[in-house]
């Protein structure tokens, strides 16, 4: 218990970071998720190429040798010099892109062919038709594994931890340094995570229950 | 290829389309064009730079890296098996004091990161007087967080399938553990093995956190190859190049195995079709990496 209220601040401190590089990485990514799937569904097929061999490169891929690119590879092309932070949300960013493709794209293609049909035969224009009709009916099944994507990413900030970003997982580096119990602080860092992470859990959980009956 | 969205397109459109394939074409070319521009000017593929492929002792570095990296894949994944097998049935059990105890840790160990957990094992543990090597600290890891994933997953498999299924076996007077073993297990690991194995990709590519505690395996080794500017002037891109290209290829062979295995089911006529999404939502919900129904379809 010593640990965590000796080091308090550092806690508070390096969790916020976690939680930052977290928001910053889900929105990009959702953005950039969102395109690729579109990209994924389009009518021309050099589109759906592009988007399918981004998808399967980067799920392919351990997060961590994305780190390892954009930290130590990146900088020897001389583009544009990029801080460790950045370095570790663009990573986050374009890895977990490729699963938010897969989970826009899969919930798409829940919907019922039939459906997109009679709205186009009701003579509803493409917005409508996506609005009303697809979208609303997409976002039932795309919810829940969506919440799963953003857990597994904001579990996958901690890999930031090996290259000089603060979070969470640089907590050791600190305690360590200090010579303090490396042993306690990292229980109560998994404490933190678990704390984090239930919520979540639950949330989807609930969103699953009420929205599998709808169907 | 399902066209929700889109009418079948008519002459109009087709040549829309094809106007923006080009416009796509030359964007993805201008790109990778780009990408390459950079490699050549800053010469990253100079004969200096790529001269430590010549050495047969980075080769066999090389090879030994890889099989490091295997070995930590294979011991967890089969660890990683028996954990998931154990806690799955521990939380399908008819007692409450089994399950509950079950599921708080499967649950625990789903939310705590990889990396928390390995430095625990490496960097935690020695302060308590037990000193692990890397190795360990990898596989254990490995086992209690993708133990964890699949006991969700077998569970899920296991409810996912009929309910008339286990009621049929328990009204010809099967035991418990016969029902189970006899009728029920052998069905959902037929449905559930491209889950899985898509698990087992997840585990693979999890190995190369254990280049943050200094585990030789392939990552390791690229990036000391890649740092060496004495002998070889900094060779990391095209180190990186082929450290990507041999993860790729190891992963995209068992997601390969994954897609035949599902092929080989769907034409099996023993399977029971279940609601496949129960125990892929699963793996979805614990997975830095998932395979969402079905793989990819170029």
């Amino acid at each position: 218990m010593s640990v965590l209220t000796n080091h308090l601040d550092l806690f508070l401190y390096t969790f916020g970071q976690t939680l930052q590089l977290f928001a910053i990485s889900a929105v990009l990514s959702l953005v950039l998720g969102t395109i690729l799937a579109a990209l994924r569904v389009s009518p021309v097929p050099v589109f759906r190429g592009i988007g399918a061999t981004y998808v399967t490169v980067l799920r392919n891929t351990p997060l961590t040798l994305v780190f390892v690119f954009f930290v130590f590879a990146y900088p020897l092309l001389e583009i544009v010099k990029i801080e460790p932070y950045t370095a570790a949300v663009v990573s986050l960013s374009l890895y977990t892109a490729a699963f938010v493709c897969e989970v826009v794209r899969s919930g798409i293609n829940t919907v019922p062919v039939g459906q997109a049909e009679a709205s186009r035969a009701l003579g509803l224009t493409f917005t409508q038709m996506l609005g009303n009709v697809v979208l609303p009916q997409a976002l039932r099944s795309v919810v829940p594994p969506m919440t799963s994507t953003m857990i597994a990413l904001l579990k996958n900030t901690t890999v930031a931890s090996g290259f000089a970003v603060v979070q969470a997982g640089s907590i050791r580096d600190s305690l360590s340094e200090q010579g303090e119990n490396v042993l306690f602080g990292l229980l109560w860092v998994a404490v933190g995570f678990v704390i984090l992470v239930m919520p979540l859990t639950y949330v989807q959980q609930v969103f699953e229950k009420r929205w599998s009956v709808a169907r | 290829m399902s066209m929700v969205l889109f009418d079948v397109p008519g002459p109009k459109a087709r040549v829309r389309h094809k106007i923006m394939a080009v416009a796509g074409i030359v964007v993805a070319l201008a790109a990778v064009a780009y990408v390459v521009w950079r490699f050549i000017a800053t010469d990253q593929f100079s004969a200096r730079r790529l001269d430590w492929i010549n050495y047969k002792q980075i080769q066999l570095s090389l090879v030994e890296a890889i099989g490091n990296t295997l070995s930590a894949f294979a011991v967890g994944a089969v660890l990683a098996l028996v954990f998931g097998a154990i806690f799955a049935a521990a939380r399908l059990s008819d007692h409450g004091w089994v399950r509950a105890p079950a599921a708080v840790i499967v649950e625990i160990f789903r939310a705590i990161p990889l990396v928390i957990m390995m430095f625990f094992f490496y960097y935690g543990l020695p302060v308590a007087g037990v000193k692990l090597s890397a190795f360990t600290a990898v596989v254990i890891s490995l086992m209690l967080y993708n133990g964890s994933v699949l006991a969700e997953i077998f569970r899920a498999g296991i409810n996912a399938l009929p309910r008339g299924q286990s009621e049929a076996a328990y009204a010809l007077g099967m035991r418990k553990t016969q029902v189970m073993t006899l009728v029920l297990l052998p069905q959902a690991l037929r449905a559930m093995l491209p889950t899985i194995i898509s698990q087992l990709v997840v585990l693979l590519k999890d190995t190369a956190l254990g280049f943050l505690i200094t585990y030789e395996e392939l990552l390791r080794w690229g990036t000391r190859i890649g740092n060496d500017a004495v002998n070889f002037g900094r060779p990391m891109i095209p180190v990186m190049i082929v450290v990507a290209l041999i993860y790729i290829g190891l992963c995209l062979l068992l997601t390969w195995l994954a897609n035949y295995l599902e092929k080989r089911n769907r034409r099996n006529k023993k399977v029971i079709h279940t609601d496949d999404d129960a125990a892929a939502q699963v793996q979805l919900g614990a997975a830095s990496t998932a395979t969402v129904g079905g793989g990819l379809t170029v």
